[in-house]
């Protein structure tokens, strides 16, 4: 059984809030942030809802004291506000005071800029600053500077919609090889009509709330958000006597190897997921008191997810839930999220309702967790899955 | 004890005649052009023709040179899939975005989004091969490739897995070609190969490529070369370089390398960061690959192919000698790669 990598500090920004403690708040009233998209002009704004954050990028640039000529997308101004709160959160004066490195996650990188000046870049050289902003990798390094991060390992994870829950992975694997003493993880991304289209072309949006593992669920609503996890090795923790607020514990990568977009039908990826970080953490699946489900509320993820927690867990499935009614589904960002929640889980001991459920599910008989539900919660497993088969599973847990 | 990690099968479809493992550069094409494309292997021989029409190039030259770095390493299958790729299947990415624009939000297929998304070149590996296993795709800059290897490497050295699949995979795209035109990141004029360093302006020559290699932590007969470190850096001044790359060999234990491999592009703002290593190690053999394959985010993955050759056959082909330095014996290769003065990775290959 392997021993747990420290988390000492987290940071967050969705629709449900612009931190930690508001994300909490919305979680625990049921508050979800979901409504008409506002800040992006399409011809599909009265046919979808999304989770938008407020703040608009000039407001970004404004508190993050960004001089004019920035050339930051959105994905890299969430990035920043969300591992900067991680990193005050963890109490760490002198990020460079060990060893520290950052793995971030995306999808979108730079697209909201560069589906904006596409054509523009060709005749308005004060929009070609944009264009290095274009490769995944660019967030990430702008998060990196702003969190004085230099000479170091940083690098940029991007399997669709599991991208986040992969960045834990390899930033848990960096600190247990000794590669790192600490390592920001997480993910952003931006709402864009790149993503909005795309998904519409899928026919995977959904008109209105989505609806997690209901029988009449119409598809996922998009989200943008942000969110990182600070990892420290023991000795790091020890040194500064630091607050651990839960471990990672276990994590499992598997490749559905079925379809490019879809899930397999009993979900054999997302089983093989799970059964990996039970495997590497030590645990049975009793262990698990808490699943937050990858839940995107689209007819395929849903059904392919539920049999694989069946699979997995038979007759004595845990409570489980998608906090995706809450924020939208905010893809590469969503591991980093759900982890933020887990964590947010396991401290305050609640299980967070799944929003918007109304008719049980006719394929199977698993119900979630439909109300704010108060127990101790020792072991929380989180699953994110993506396009290109792509399935990860993460486990959080109280203990090392 | 850790393991040592070696690598085992490869395959490089390049802007050379490089991909079917039969010659190491022995007749190299001298380009004069300001972007270059790969020499293509026959899609149609590894992919039905039906599934590659709709393929994007990225895709096809993933699955191409997995299949054949696989063959390489004799192997039907690998534990885990990993890729890096700095811009993915661009050109699907430039599609999506145009028809967006120019059809205001209609029209749209949903090819074009799908094959836009990072993994899809993983994932369609993943799905070809029929391998279930651990599956992730690095997009950072020019570390992509280096980020795959060093996640490969660290599983391999704690024995998690026996055989992963690791590549760098990048395709050229129109648009992207035209703005980074504008932006002077490709070279205005067109710039022979062999002259590419003495160019003195200011960018790279474009390309794209597919790098693919097993790397394994079981030691075969096809094995070509132990990859025994790599270390990436986000940023490094200019002045570190060579203090960096003396402590990346200590850590590990080396006194001594018979070659070092550079990344210079030929462009004059930037060439500058391989000045001192240049001169710290002016009396081992020099070597350099961007002036026969050019300049992407995953170029580096080439050089790669290149080391394991050079320690395999224990030869370096005259055209990727920067200097001349007579030796018997090439033991040791250090590897120093950066682009635009970030993302910089030292890399060390031994003879196994």
């Amino acid at each position: 059984m392997s021993k747990g990598v420290a988390i000492t500090g987290m940071g967050i920004i969705s629709a449900i809030g612009n931190n930690v403690e508001e994300n909490y708040q919305a979680l625990i009233n049921g508050e979800k942030g979901i409504t008409r998209v506002s800040k992006i002009q399409t011809i599909h704004k009265d046919a979808i809802m999304v989770g938008e954050i407020d703040f608009t990028n000039q407001e970004f640039e404004q508190q993050l004291g960004l001089s004019e000529d920035n050339n930051y997308s959105r994905t890299a101004l969430l990035g920043v506000v969300a591992a900067k709160e991680a990193v005050k959160h963890a109490g760490i004066t002198d990020i460079n005071d060990c060893k520290t490195g950052l793995i971030s996650a995306t999808s979108v990188g730079g697209m909201d800029m560069t589906e904006t000046y596409y054509y523009d870049y060709l005749t308005n050289e004060a929009t070609q600053k944009y264009i290095d902003g274009h490769h995944a990798g660019d967030s990430t390094q702008k998060i990196a500077e702003q969190l004085g991060i230099e000479e170091s390992l940083v690098t940029t994870i991007s399997t669709a919609c599991s991208s986040a829950a992969n960045a834990i992975m390899m930033g848990a694997r960096l600190i247990k090889s000794g590669q790192l003493d600490r390592v920001i993880v997480g993910g952003a991304d931006c709402l864009s009509k790149f993503t909005i289209n795309g998904f519409k072309t899928l026919m995977i949006l959904s008109d209105t709330y989505n609806t997690p593992f209901d029988d009449n669920r119409k598809g996922l609503n998009l989200g943008e958000a942000a969110a990182f996890l600070v990892l420290e090795s023991e000795a790091v923790v020890k040194a500064n006597n630091r607050e651990v607020l839960a471990y990672v514990k276990g994590y499992g990568n598997a490749n559905d190897a079925y379809h490019q977009t879809a899930s397999s039908e009993h979900g054999d990826g997302a089983t093989l997921a799970m059964e990996k970080a039970l495997k590497v953490s030590g645990l049975q699946p009793t262990d698990i008191d808490y699943i937050n489900a990858h839940g995107t509320a689209t007819a395929n993820n849903d059904l392919s997810e539920g049999r694989a927690i069946i699979r997995v867990f038979g007759e004595n499935v845990p409570d489980f839930s998608s906090t995706k009614a809450f924020t939208g589904h905010t893809l590469a960002a969503a591991g980093a999220i759900e982890a933020v929640y887990a964590v947010l889980a396991i401290q305050n001991g609640v299980v967070y309702p799944n929003l918007n459920f109304e008719t049980q599910m006719q394929e199977f008989g698993i119900t979630p967790q439909l109300t704010l539900k108060e127990k101790t919660l020792n072991t929380i497993m989180s699953n994110s899955f993506g396009f290109g088969g792509n399935c990860s599973t993460v486990i959080f847990s109280k203990n090392a | 004890m850790a393991s040592k990690v070696f690598i085992n099968g490869v395959c490089a479809i390049s802007a050379q005649r490089t991909f079917d493992n039969t010659s190491f550069l022995e007749d190299v094409e001298l380009h004069n052009d300001t972007v270059i494309k790969v020499v293509d292997p026959i899609y149609k021989e590894f992919i039905p023709p039906a599934s590659a029409r709709r393929m994007a190039k990225g895709i096809k030259m993933g699955i191409v040179a997995s299949k054949l770095a696989l063959k390489d390493a004799h192997l039907e299958n690998v534990d885990a899939i990993i890729t890096g790729t700095g811009l993915g299947c661009v050109r699907d990415s430039e599609k999506f975005v145009s028809t967006l624009i120019d059809h205001d939000e209609q029209f749209l297929t949903p090819t074009s989004f799908i094959q836009s998304t990072h993994n899809t070149v993983a994932g369609q590996i993943a799905l070809e091969l029929q391998c279930k296993g651990y599956n992730f795709t690095y997009v950072h800059g020019s570390n992509s490739f280096e980020s795959a290897v060093l996640d490969a490497k660290l599983q391999l050295e704690n024995n998690e897995e026996n055989n992963i699949l690791v590549g760098g995979v990048d395709e050229l795209g129109p648009h992207t070609v035209k703005i980074h035109k504008l932006i002077e990141h490709i070279k205005a004029e067109p710039v022979a190969s062999d002259q590419l360093l003495e160019s003195h302006t200011k960018g790279a020559v474009f390309s794209e490529g597919g790098n693919f290699f097993v790397l394994s932590n079981i030691q075969q007969e096809s094995s070509y070369a132990e990859m025994q470190a790599i270390k990436m850096f986000n940023t490094l001044e200019r002045s570190h370089v060579k203090a960096e790359a003396l402590k990346f060999l200590k850590e590990n234990n080396v006194d001594h390398i018979d070659a070092v491999m550079l990344g210079c592009n030929g462009d004059v703002e930037f060439d500058t960061y391989y000045e001192d290593l240049k001169a710290a190690f002016s009396d081992v053999q020099q070597l350099y690959y961007k002036h026969l394959i050019g300049e992407f985010y995953t170029a580096s993955s080439f050089g790669y192919w290149l080391g394991a050759n050079v320690l395999k056959t224990q030869s370096i082909p005259d055209k990727v000698k920067l200097n001349s330095i007579a030796q018997k014996d090439i033991n040791t290769i250090l590897i120093y790669n950066q682009y635009r003065g970030e993302n910089h990775s030292f890399t060390l290959l031994r003879k196994c």
